[in-house]
């Protein structure tokens, strides 16, 4: 009779097949939130771990499942075995047991202290950092700079110079920053590329570092889940070389100008008459101080807007004003019954903030 | 409450009730106190429930087959994804262990039943109804939606801040508060049942042991009983603590958790994860014991090294009260906390390593016969492993920054859970099939099951790991295209599907065997603990005369003698059993005097004498009472009044009459 | 009953000698049960300890909490558990008159203690500290609330045993049954006392005189 080896058999199949589509899928596409391509101090230090652990986690793995698929088939059972006659019966060996329990002890021990160390590093508080508050409410991120950055307030994109740790202190409000009668839920602030997550708590203050250490927009989302759009609150941290940085902190720490065209001079009207006055600050707009939803001021130099899902151009702008939760379901922005004229008019008057 | 329910008073007296004495049909299963027929019980609601939350997943797994999935909202997305978890962990995997557990205890330890039979059947009655109390909620506001771990302050809020707040909790009831309340008493329920079957197995395996079986005696099924039983009993209140305060939170307008009446949000994690963690034990510490039976039967040797899987069962038990803040890293708990928990968490990954290598250890050397239940048994050990792997990388706290609250954690868990919990199930339920029905499950469906289950598995679970380093979160019901994730969110898909496949295989193969099967006899596997010894089904008292045993793996011993230095050989069929010195016992415990063992127990006057616990109403009237009481706080108002005095007055009623009928009729 | 085999434990019997260990099955569920009780007061006192000193501007521990009022109920309830004591070694004696009176006498003292909880909580209501105040309230409420919950099914036990003896439904045989519910009442009483001094003396104590600095 034909050897029978089925546990085996499909146990090897599967990995041959696993191994080959992980490297398929390796070589397909970008990648914009992979843990394992660090472009940050602090996400490189974490990686560091894992390039420690996961090389003995593999190794281990092949060891357990060689001596599990050799156990299987040198010591099946043969057809033309004797049902009568036992295998010897080993029940246990002291020394081995003791083997197996101290080494892999040891092994542990070995990954604890650089676990630890690092552990206790990350938790330090950087020299002369960038100071930014951030946000998180359902379901949106907004960004505070400190005094020294200007005092701007900015949406869902995190601009940050390279080369200079930010300190970043995270708080979860509910619907007005700084009310503390509304309750916000947990959020967890997450830049795979640049740091590990941090979850912001109501009630509480977090604080985070993160380092980037090439230009460019870094991808991150909400990780803790907070309700209905928890999919939908995402956003971007940009990174900047630092005198391109002091520039952007320059021009956006300075008022809007009121609108020259004349439809969105209209626009500006209806940002008050349509109250979305009654949420949104524009700084240079008189009036418009609110903090219930972002800040507007240069809205259209977002790449993104609604949780940084939608693309910031007119016919996106249009479409959420229309209709929000259609876009981004249990989002505070409600749906204003918006003429068609008053949304292009608000359309062109938010295409003037940049 | 349990101690005079069990009372069996000395003087029959008439109750209101006639007491029931179906033997067949669908009251004989109402009135049961049969460990074997609730073990069956338990077994067919659980893997019901274990559809339903299959049904789940596949809904996931259509959403989520690519990015910017429209087939449900975001609000069905919550739901179903909540109540995937819900019922997998509360409804399929725990309830699939207490299946085994009721039936398979008293036989293993030699005994008649469990030691409150009626309190048995009433675990049983009360997790039914914390199940369709749970899912009542279809048809009322809609199911739980925060997440099976329900974080606050969002269970307080709830997931759509554009509906505000209104804690006055005034009638109608707010529908996301229903939600809540439905989560809440529906854990509290399904905890009663929990709580009420360890009492009943932890004084069943210290109280009701044949003669002989000490405790280093018993097999390590029944040691995972222990355990997981001893583990229940903590683990329960403190989550019933947690789930009171969430009911006066969202229900009453206390302020335990909401962080705007100075609670903490925290707290609730604590509380819920010093639960949570002890929960994962319970839910694989059975499949432990269950494969431990399996491996050494079809290896045709001993455990490797039983005291060492027994104490390091204990030592996961105890560690896993250690380890709960490991589930917090990213909530910021600060360096030392991380660490200490860190530490913890890695070090629990040297029991479970010992029981691995233990396993391969049996195997090694062995006369390893290829059937379903040691393939079902073998995958455990591989995928496990690579479950326990991922663990302890979760245990490097700043790369679990990064891997906290990805898919990388859905695959952990699931190669802990499913790659552990549900192979070793169905590896003992394919064991344990002909012992239960006396009829054997079909083989070459059997490995079609576990061939189709072991890819289908490896396919959907194992590139999550991928997409969870990729940074993709879990608990989104969309993503935008770019991000990489297509491809193996497809993939995991079609993973899933084969799952669903093999387990339509198993459901055919069931409905097959059940009549067409082979007839199984005692022992069809050789197997080697007192279970075996009885008929297949057994009857009613287990039984006809109670095992006297004289060493660990006692059916075995009766049918093979060693003598230590030569290869055992079989004992002739009829011969007297010889009990030699079994040598796989410690010398401490090494075979009694006869005269305290007698090969055969004293005459017997047959099995009618055998006088069994009586079948009763009340077990299932009690339990009852318990949702009715529930849906009253669901709906508020005057009606919740009536319901809360209704449900009382049935709970109380049920719970007298209980007390006041004896535990088995005179005849 | 006929029995095939005295020596194998039977279900459903409280009959020591036919148990493993030559406990009764019931005396070890409830001993079992009450290690579960411990983990739910635990967890219902830390969560007191937690919150205790968060008051959001309403009424302190010490500010509410009347020592000598709440210290009087106390002692009415450890009497009671010398009443239970009373009470179970009247029925292991056979005399049920005796164990009739002190079953009764230990249930009006519980309710006794349930009143003077009654009383307690509808002046706290009526000073402005009911279940809604503040974390510190909640805790205080749910922690000794349930407390009480467990007091009321005691003193209902207490009760249908006392129905049952009067009916002639209680032999003697079954003081085993009275030592259960006795192990319950004293339980019950223990975590009270705990619960007085964790939840009354400490925090009352502290809040008078905060540590300084």
């Amino acid at each position: 009779m034909r050897l029978r080896r089925p546990g085996a058999g499909w146990r090897r199949w599967a990995l041959v097949v696993t191994a080959a589509l992980v490297l398929a899928g390796c070589a397909t596409g970008e990648l914009p939130q992979n843990t394992l391509a660090p472009e940050g101090r602090i996400a490189r230090v974490e990686d560091n771990l894992w390039n420690l652990v996961f090389p003995i986690a593999v190794a281990v793995f092949f060891l357990v499942q060689g001596l599990l698929l050799y156990a299987l088939l040198r010591y099946r059972a043969r057809p033309d075995d004797d049902p009568s006659v036992l295998p010897r019966q080993v029940a246990g060996n002291t020394r081995l047991e003791v083997l197996w329990t101290l080494i892999p002890a040891l092994i542990l021990a070995a990954i604890a202290v650089p676990t630890v160390k690092t552990i206790f590093d990350l938790s330090q508080k950087p020299a002369s950092p960038l100071e930014v508050r951030v946000i998180g409410k359902q379901y949106w991120w907004e960004f505070e700079y400190s005094d020294e950055a200007g005092n701007i307030v900015t949406a869902n994109e995190l601009y940050i110079p390279t080369g200079r740790p930010v300190f970043l202190t995270l708080e979860a409000t509910g619907q007005v920053t700084d009310d503390p009668s509304s309750i916000g839920v947990i959020h967890s602030f997450w830049v795979p590329k640049l740091a590990g997550k941090q979850d912001l708590i109501p009630g509480h203050q977090r604080t985070m570092t993160i380092e980037a250490e090439k230009p460019g927009s870094y991808s991150g989302q909400c990780a803790e889940f907070c309700g209905l759009s928890h999919a939908n609150m995402r956003f971007a941290v940009v990174a900047l070389e630092p005198a391109e940085f002091d520039a952007w902190v320059e021009e956006h720490a300075s008022p809007q100008p009121p609108p020259q065209d004349e439809l969105a001079a209209r626009g500006a009207e209806l940002f008050t008459s349509r109250t979305c006055i009654a949420c949104h600050a524009i700084n240079g707009y008189e009036g418009a101080e609110a903090r219930v939803g972002p800040n507007l001021t240069y809205f259209a130099d977002r790449a993104k807007f609604a949780g940084y899902i939608l693309e910031t151009t007119p016919e996106n702008v249009a479409a959420w004003l229309e209709d929000p939760q259609a876009l981004k379901p249990g989002a505070q922005m409600p749906d204003l019954q918006l003429s068609d004229e008053d949304i292009e008019a608000l359309v062109a008057y938010l295409q003037t903030l940049k | 409450m349990t101690a005079i329910a069990e009372r069996p008073t000395t003087t029959p007296r008439r109750s209101v009730f006639r007491r029931p004495t179906a033997e067949t049909g669908p009251w004989s299963w109402i009135t049961t106190v049969d460990h074997k027929k609730i073990g069956i019980l338990y077994f067919v609601t659980a893997f019901f429930f274990f559809l339903v939350g299959g049904v789940e997943a596949l809904l996931i797994r259509l959403q989520l087959a690519q990015p910017g999935g429209t087939l449900l909202t975001a609000d069905q997305y919550n739901q179903i994804f909540t109540m995937h978890g819900l019922t997998m962990i509360f409804f399929a995997v725990m309830p699939l262990g207490a299946a085994f557990f009721n039936y398979l205890l008293p036989l293993m330890i030699g005994a008649r039943d469990v030691a409150f039979p009626r309190l048995n059947a009433f675990s049983y009655w009360v997790f039914l109804a914390a199940g369709i109390f749970l899912y009542s909620g279809i048809l009322l506001g809609g199911l739980p939606d925060g997440g099976w771990f329900n974080y606050a302050p969002l269970n307080l809020i709830g997931p759509n801040p554009t509906l505000g707040v209104d804690p006055s909790a005034g009638s109608p009831i707010p529908e996301h508060v229903q939600r809540m309340v439905l989560y809440s008493i529906g854990l509290q329920i399904a905890g009663i049942a929990s709580l009420a079957s360890s009492v009943n197995f932890i004084v069943t395996v210290f109280n009701m042991r044949a003669p002989g079986m000490t405790l280093m005696r018993m097999p390590i099924f029944v040691w995972s009983i222990f355990v997981t039983s001893f583990l229940m009993l903590f683990a329960m209140p403190v989550i019933g603590v947690a789930l009171w305060q969430l009911l006066f939170d969202v229900r009453y307008g206390t302020s335990f958790f909401n962080p705007a009446s100075g609670g903490d949000p925290v707290l609730w994690q604590h509380m819920f994860w010093l639960f949570g963690h002890p929960e994962v034990y319970i839910l694989i510490l059975p499949a432990f014991g269950m494969v431990s039976e399996v491996l050494p039967v079809f290896s045709r040797k001993p455990l490797f090294g039983y005291s060492a899987m027994v104490f390091s069962m204990i030592a996961i038990a105890f560690l896993g009260w250690g380890v709960w803040a490991h589930h917090m890293f990213a909530a910021g708990l600060g360096p030392v906390a991380n660490s200490a928990f860190g530490l913890s968490t890695m070090f629990i990954a040297v029991p479970t390593g010992v029981k691995i290598f233990n396993w391969l250890g049996t195997m090694w050397g062995g006369r390893i016969r290829i059937t379903t239940p040691l393939l079902f048994a073998a995958g455990l050990v591989g995928m496990f492993t690579i479950g326990g792997l991922s663990g302890v990388t979760h245990s490097i706290v700043p790369h679990d920054w990064q891997q906290t609250d990805t898919y990388y954690v859905v695959a952990h868990f699931h190669y802990v859970l499913f790659g552990g919990s549900i192979f070793g199930i169905f590896s003992a339920t394919y064991f344990y099939f002909p012992k239960v029905t006396g009829r054997m499950l079909d083989e070459k469906l059997g490995k079609l099951h576990f061939a189709l289950m072991i890819i289908g598995f490896n396919v959907t679970f194992f590139p999550m790991h991928i997409l969870g380093l990729w940074g993709m979160p879990r608990r989104i019901y969309t993503y935008a295209d770019g991000m990489g994730w297509n491809f193996w969110n497809l993939v995991e898909t079609i993973g899933a599907f084969i799952i669903a496949a093999a387990i339509l295989v198993f459901m055919v193969n069931v409905t097959r065997s059940l009549r067409h099967g082979a007839v199984a006899g005692n022992d069809p596997w050789d197997a080697r603990t007192v279970e075996w010894l009885t008929t297949s089904p057994p009857p009613p008292y287990n039984f006809e005369e109670v095992p006297h045993v004289s060493a660990r793996d006692e059916a075995w011993h009766r049918k093979y003698v060693s003598d230590g230095s030569q290869a055992p050989r079989r004992v002739p069929a009829g011969a007297s059993p010889d009990h030699g010195t079994p040598d796989d016992a410690s010398p401490g415990e090494a075979a009694v005097p006869a005269a305290e063992a007698p090969a055969h127990g004293p005459a017997h006057d047959g099995a009618s004498a055998i006088h069994m616990p009586s079948p009763s109403y009340y077990p299932a009237i009690a339990a009852l009472g318990l949702p009715i009481a529930g849906w009253g706080v669901v709906a508020g108002g005057a009606v919740q009044v009536a319901l809360l005095v209704l449900g009382g007055t049935i709970i109380i009623s049920g719970l007298f009459g209980w007390v006041l009928e004896p535990s088995a009729e005179d005849h | 009953m006929a029995t095939t085999d005295m020596s194998a434990p039977l279900p459903g019997t409280d009959d020591a000698h036919a148990t493993t260990l030559g406990l009764a099955n019931d005396k070890m569920a409830m001993w079992t049960f009450i290690g579960s009780e411990c983990l739910f007061f635990g967890a219902l006192i830390s969560t007191y300890l937690i919150y205790f000193g968060r008051t959001n501007e309403g009424p302190a521990p010490a500010g509410i909490f009347d020592i000598p009022f709440t210290s009087a109920s106390t002692f009415i309830l450890l009497m009671s558990s010398l009443g239970m004591v009373l009470a179970l070694a009247a029925i292991q004696a056979g005399d049920m008159r005796r164990f009739r009176t002190w079953t009764m006498a230990t249930a009006l003292m519980g309710a006794t203690f349930l009143a003077g909880q009654f009383y307690e909580f509808s002046v706290f209501a009526a000073e402005g500290f009911n279940l809604t105040t503040s974390p510190f309230s909640s805790s205080f409420f749910v922690l000794t609330g349930f407390h009480g919950l467990h007091v009321a099914l005691g003193i209902l036990m207490l009760l249908s045993m006392w129905a049952a003896s009067m009916m002639g439904r209680l032999p003697q045989q079954l003081h085993t049954t009275v030592e259960n519910i006795g192990l319950y009442w004293h339980f019950v009483d223990i975590v009270w006392i705990i619960i007085f001094t964790v939840v009354y003396l400490i925090p009352a104590a502290i809040t008078i005189a905060p540590p300084t600095g």
